[in-house]
């Protein structure tokens, strides 16, 4: 066997679910003896990405690939797309509601920290149609 | 440092009647039932107690040492926990209790509480010069230190290196008793009167020491009932021997340590699932705007300790009463010389619970796991002895367990196996 496949649907706009997807693959890496520095990144990396599904796009789906080379993450929803992705880029910037920000969400570190802890990151994204953000982490 | 996974829970076979309450409730996974009788799987036990507590049949004993282990020494110098002191009723001088333990046969007593008040100040310290290490946890509660050690690789680095009071009185007990008396440092015994037996492995195989300065570690509650009598006899003796205020009676519950750092920037969190959820988002960063993190593996800190007596919420409000008329502090670095107050060894990461040997192994292993999984029943019923679906099927993976010890499965073979016969 040369990869593992793990799929996970995001439910959306519950807050006390959220994360439940990264849990369970931090829990899957550790469990497989992966570096922790690398387990750390694919936490952090998919919550932020698991949270912006739930907060932006009513939810989705996320698609784990585990390999000795590297982790690749597909998160993939049908929300309202990112009108400007450079902007969405910026560390601070935030469309998030109101409601949102009183949860202590929306700080405007989501996708920043996406590519922060990930070795590459991707982002298709079609206005009213959906966006995919594909993260690979190199399992070193 | 002896780096093998010792732990200080026992099983009374005799009393084991096979039933699946301990392993439901244990939060590392570390118990199955094999042959009818519970089985701690060493590696994954983290010494918190969780079974002890949960167990109706009284067959998961702690380990720790008799009260007569004090008899071994020339010169004995008890130690008593903070939370000792909530587990009385209506006591208004904890010079009562330490007179009392005099009366009992120790010639000295050193208030682990004396020492919590210096581990604070060097906490403080410690804090104050190493912003870069932020948020700090706690390092007082043993079995936090070792469901980190196995669970938590990456927060390894944001333990605080400080010696537990426990550590720091001994020393500081054993230096005084050899000064005192001149007698040599076998003939002393220093005697921790403990809440948890956590502790008791702690001693025996320190994690970040090479060796440990207590001789033996007897519990609350045996201590408890043989100074009880003795306390109503001391109402004629004046003897001050306490030398701690507020800060150190505090670390005998939940929420004392942070108190002491005088930060408002902490969260504590006692109950060993919560310790786990906290460590969790911790591990993710949702928790990076706090300096200070304290845990306890027991609700409301040490005054849960499956060897105390009193019902810790109880205690809680005890130990709240008896501190309000004390001095903020009694026992300050500028009187008192500590050495040797952080600690001598590192902690490193046991990864335990990796399925495989290595890598490709593990990820082989999980694929192989994640297809068992879908062919049990999901009932996590606990009958096979494992705790969860899931548990058996990476107990199988690793070849411990096979799929027919789950009742389910093998009810489905037996009926296949049945029909298949009618049908020859």
């Amino acid at each position: 066997m040369s990869t593992l496949k793990f799929h996970y649907k995001v439910d959306k706009t519950d807050f006390t679910r959220a994360g439940e997807a990264s849990s369970d693959v931090k829990g899957k890496l550790k469990k497989m003896g992966c570096d922790p520095e690398v387990v750390r990144k694919v936490a952090i990396a998919m919550y932020e990405g698991e949270i912006n599904m739930v907060i932006h796009a009513d939810g989705g789906v996320i698609d784990v690939e585990i390999s000795p080379e590297d982790i690749t993450l597909v998160l993939k929803d049908k929300g309202p797309g990112i009108a400007d992705i450079d902007k969405a880029m910026q560390e601070g910037y935030s469309t998030a509601s109101e409601n949102v920000r009183s949860l202590g969400f929306g700080a405007g570190m989501g996708l920043p920290n996406m590519k922060k802890y990930s070795d590459e990151m991707k982002i298709e994204t079609e206005l009213g149609v959906g966006t995919t953000v594909t993260m690979v982490i190199h399992n070193t | 440092m002896e780096d093998t996974f010792e732990n200080s829970v026992k099983l009374d076979s005799d009393l084991c009647k096979g039933c699946i309450n301990c392993i439901k409730r244990c939060p590392t996974q570390a118990i199955r039932v094999r042959n009818g009788k519970a089985h701690i799987i060493k590696p994954f036990c983290i010494d918190c107690g969780e079974c002890i507590r949960v167990c109706p049949h009284h067959a998961k004993k702690a380990d720790y040492d008799p009260v007569e282990a004090m008899d071994r020494f020339k010169y004995k110098v008890a130690l008593p926990a903070p939370s000792f002191y909530g587990q009385f009723n209506n006591l208004d001088d904890v010079n009562i209790v330490l007179r009392a333990l005099k009366m009992m046969g120790f010639d000295d007593v050193y208030e682990v509480s004396a020492a919590a008040e210096l581990v604070s100040e060097i906490s403080r310290k410690y804090v104050a010069e190493h912003p870069e290490q932020r948020p700090f946890i706690s390092t007082a509660c043993p079995s936090v230190i070792k469901l980190i050690r196995v669970r938590f690789p990456n927060l390894i680095e944001h333990l605080l290196p400080v010696n537990a009071p426990v550590d720091i009185a001994a020393k500081q007990a054993r230096a005084k008793a050899m000064k005192d008396t001149g007698l040599p440092s076998e003939d002393i015994g220093v005697i921790f009167i403990s809440p948890c037996p956590a502790k008791v492995t702690a001693v025996r195989s320190p994690l970040t020491a090479d060796s440990s300065d207590i001789d033996a570690v007897i519990a609350i509650k045996e201590v408890y009932t043989r100074i009880l009598p003795l306390m109503k006899q001391t109402s004629d003796q004046t003897e001050e021997i306490s030398q701690s205020g507020k800060i150190g009676i505090s670390w005998g519950a939940s929420g004392g340590e942070a108190g002491g750092l005088l930060t408002d920037s902490f969260l504590a969190a006692d109950g060993i699932e919560n310790v786990i959820n906290v460590l969790e988002d911790l591990e993710d960063q949702k928790i990076s705007h706090l300096d200070f993190i304290e845990l306890n593996a027991c609700s409301g800190g040490c005054v849960g300790g499956v060897l105390q007596v009193e019902n810790p919420y109880v205690a809680k409000s005890k130990l709240k009463k008896l501190r309000k008329y004390m001095p903020v502090a009694r026992s300050r670095l500028d009187e008192v010389k500590v050495e040797n107050a952080y600690w001598q060894n590192g902690i490193e990461y046991m990864p335990v619970f990796s399925l495989g040997a290595d890598f490709m192994e593990s990820m082989e292993k999980m694929g192989q796991a994640d297809e068992i999984l879908e062919r049990l029943p999901g009932l996590d019923c606990g009958s096979c002895g494992a705790p969860t679906c899931k548990a058996l099927a990476e107990d199988i993976v690793r070849g411990v367990a096979k799929e027919k010890d789950c009742v389910h499965l093998l009810r489905e073979y037996i009926h296949k196996m049945a029909s298949d016969l009618k049908g020859i």
